[in-house]
């Protein structure tokens, strides 16, 4: 067989395949929603989960240190140590909360008003909160900027406020590798949606391949318009899989910009991107080829002429 | 061309079809296999085309002993042989160039010497013309007149046939069987099967009477 012929072959096979696809259209339409509806639960969680990445993108800078001083009397020392840790290159800011501005912060925000009122003393420390500049907002930079803090004078403890940004990043971690394991689920879930798709599209058609076989054919000739069909029932659900993503990014905008702006933060929901739009539709093609090359190898290895 | 050498089938459902059959056809031969139905025609038809094994014996197809052809190399075996179908088998949903084109097609013959060989081989059993009918438009002989052509489209040089004139009006039967009998004159080897005495009587070529899965009377041509 020469290459041009094996070629138009190929090629009349793939769009008389679409004609084949196209001929029973709810049920072909019905097929491409299950793919699309199983492709768009885990994209739709991970456009969420790349968002609330990058919402979350500058807070991880956020490595200020809390320092608490010594319980003394005295507003001056916090003010002179202030002043001591402005004067380091690796500070970028330093404010001083006083105990007292503390108490009142507490007392408005706590809820525990009337209990403080029962207290005599404000148990609450002086605070420096020190925030490293961008060079040292690393765990290492910090490190070394909290070891010099705590030898300083009037220092009780120093305290690293890092703790809940690692522990969010965890939580997104499992989040993603909930969100894969769920796609991975799901796209098994669409190899055996199109291979019993095929697997019925063969046995309407086993009379026809039992006339192929019997003039020649080889399983593999028989079976190609079926992986074309595959091919063609994975394409038209990554294409609704796309719209379906596009459409819930959309109707979720408007919501997430106003809640965005409560916190006073300029984040917009942002959607796939081209690059995950093509990398969507060619896993479903994958999906659909796969499926369809497990169902149509085994049913058509079992039609044999009588 | 054809040696069947003490061949037994036995199907599943335990029925002996053939018990012990010999006989050889040679090259170019025309012969006619006949007997009541149920003699066992089919079944030596359906062993020369692999669609069945024999449960003991051989057969030999072109001098190669078809015990030797695995699963993988049927499709190719078949493409070396026409058989014309007693149900026709026609896809319907094709038309009549698709359906003679199909053992081209399959054998990956370029499409302008497909088209040509289609309209040839229609030509050859009247049909020209009528390419894009589809299969239920033609009446019951043109149908067996479009498997014909998908038989011999692809040049075999054993042509097989199992009860073509069955369906058929003594007319259209013997026009049909004259058509296998020109194929014969440029050299095919011919095996139909048929119970018809009276429309071979016409013909001047071998019988082999098959009776009780035997071979009854292996008589030369008359």
């Amino acid at each position: 067989m020469n290459v041009q012929a094996w070629i138009a072959r190929h090629a009349q096979t793939f769009v008389g395949s679409l004609g084949r696809v196209v001929q029973h259209p709810v049920a072909a339409l019905m097929t491409m929603a299950v793919i699309a509806v199983a492709l768009a639960l885990p994209l739709l969680l991970n456009v969420l989960l790349q968002n609330s990445r990058a919402a979350t993108a500058d807070w991880n800078q956020a490595f200020d240190i809390s320092v608490y001083l010594d319980k003394k009397p005295g507003g001056a020392r916090a003010q002179a140590l202030a002043k001591q840790l402005r004067s380091r290159p690796d500070v970028a800011a330093v404010r001083v909360i006083t105990a007292d501005e503390a108490l009142a912060q507490f007392r408005s925000t706590s809820g525990f008003g009337t209990a403080l009122d029962a207290l005599r003393d404000n148990p609450l420390p002086d605070t420096v909160v020190v925030t490293p500049t961008l060079p040292a907002s690393n765990p290492r930079g910090t490190q070394i900027l909290k070891n010099a803090i705590v030898a300083m004078p009037d220092v009780q403890t120093a305290q690293i406020d890092s703790q809940w940004v690692e522990r969010l990043t965890a939580i997104l971690a499992i989040l993603r590798r909930v969100i894969w394991l769920t796609a991975a689920l799901l796209g098994a879930g669409v190899v055996l949606v199109v291979g019993n798709t095929i697997r019925l599209d063969i046995l309407n058609r086993r009379a026809e391949i039992e006339v192929m076989k019997l003039v020649g054919a080889t399983d593999g000739f028989a079976r190609r318009p079926f992986l074309y069909s595959g091919v063609w029932y994975g394409l038209g659900g990554g294409i609704l899989a796309v719209l379906l993503v596009a459409a819930a990014v959309a109707s979720l905008a408007k919501p997430v910009e106003q809640l965005a702006g409560l916190y006073g933060s300029p984040l917009r929901l942002s959607g796939l991107g081209l690059r995950w739009d093509v990398a969507v539709m060619g896993v479903s093609i994958g999906l659909g080829w796969l499926g369809s090359w497990l169902a149509a190898t085994r049913h058509i290895r079992a039609i044999v002429p009588r | 061309m054809i040696r069947f050498d003490q061949v037994h089938k036995r199907y599943a459902n335990g029925r002996e079809a053939l018990a012990g059959v010999s006989f050889a056809i040679e090259d170019g031969e025309m012969a006619f296999l006949t007997g009541h139905s149920g003699a066992g025609k089919s079944s030596i038809l359906k062993l020369i085309a692999l669609i069945e094994r024999p449960t003991r014996g051989q057969v030999f197809v072109g001098n190669q002993n078809t015990a030797g052809i695995k699963p993988r190399g049927i499709p190719q075996f078949r493409r070396q042989i026409g058989v014309v179908f007693q149900d026709h088998k026609l896809l319907f949903d094709r038309p009549i160039a698709d359906n003679v084109a199909l053992p081209l097609i399959i054998a990956g013959t370029p499409k302008r010497e497909i088209d040509k060989r289609v309209r040839a081989a229609l030509d050859q059993v009247g049909l020209l013309g009528k390419e894009m009918s589809r299969p239920l438009e033609l009446s019951a002989g043109e149908q067996q007149r479009v498997g014909i052509a998908r038989a011999i489209v692809g040049k075999p040089r054993l042509l097989i046939a199992d009860e073509p004139t069955g369906n058929l009006d003594p007319e259209l039967a013997l026009e049909t069987m004259r058509l296998f009998k020109r194929f014969n004159e440029v050299g095919v080897t011919v095996v139909i099967a048929t119970h018809d005495v009276h429309l071979i009587d016409q013909f001047g070529a071998r019988r082999i009477v098959l009776g009780d899965g035997r071979v009854a009377a292996p008589s030369a041509a008359a």
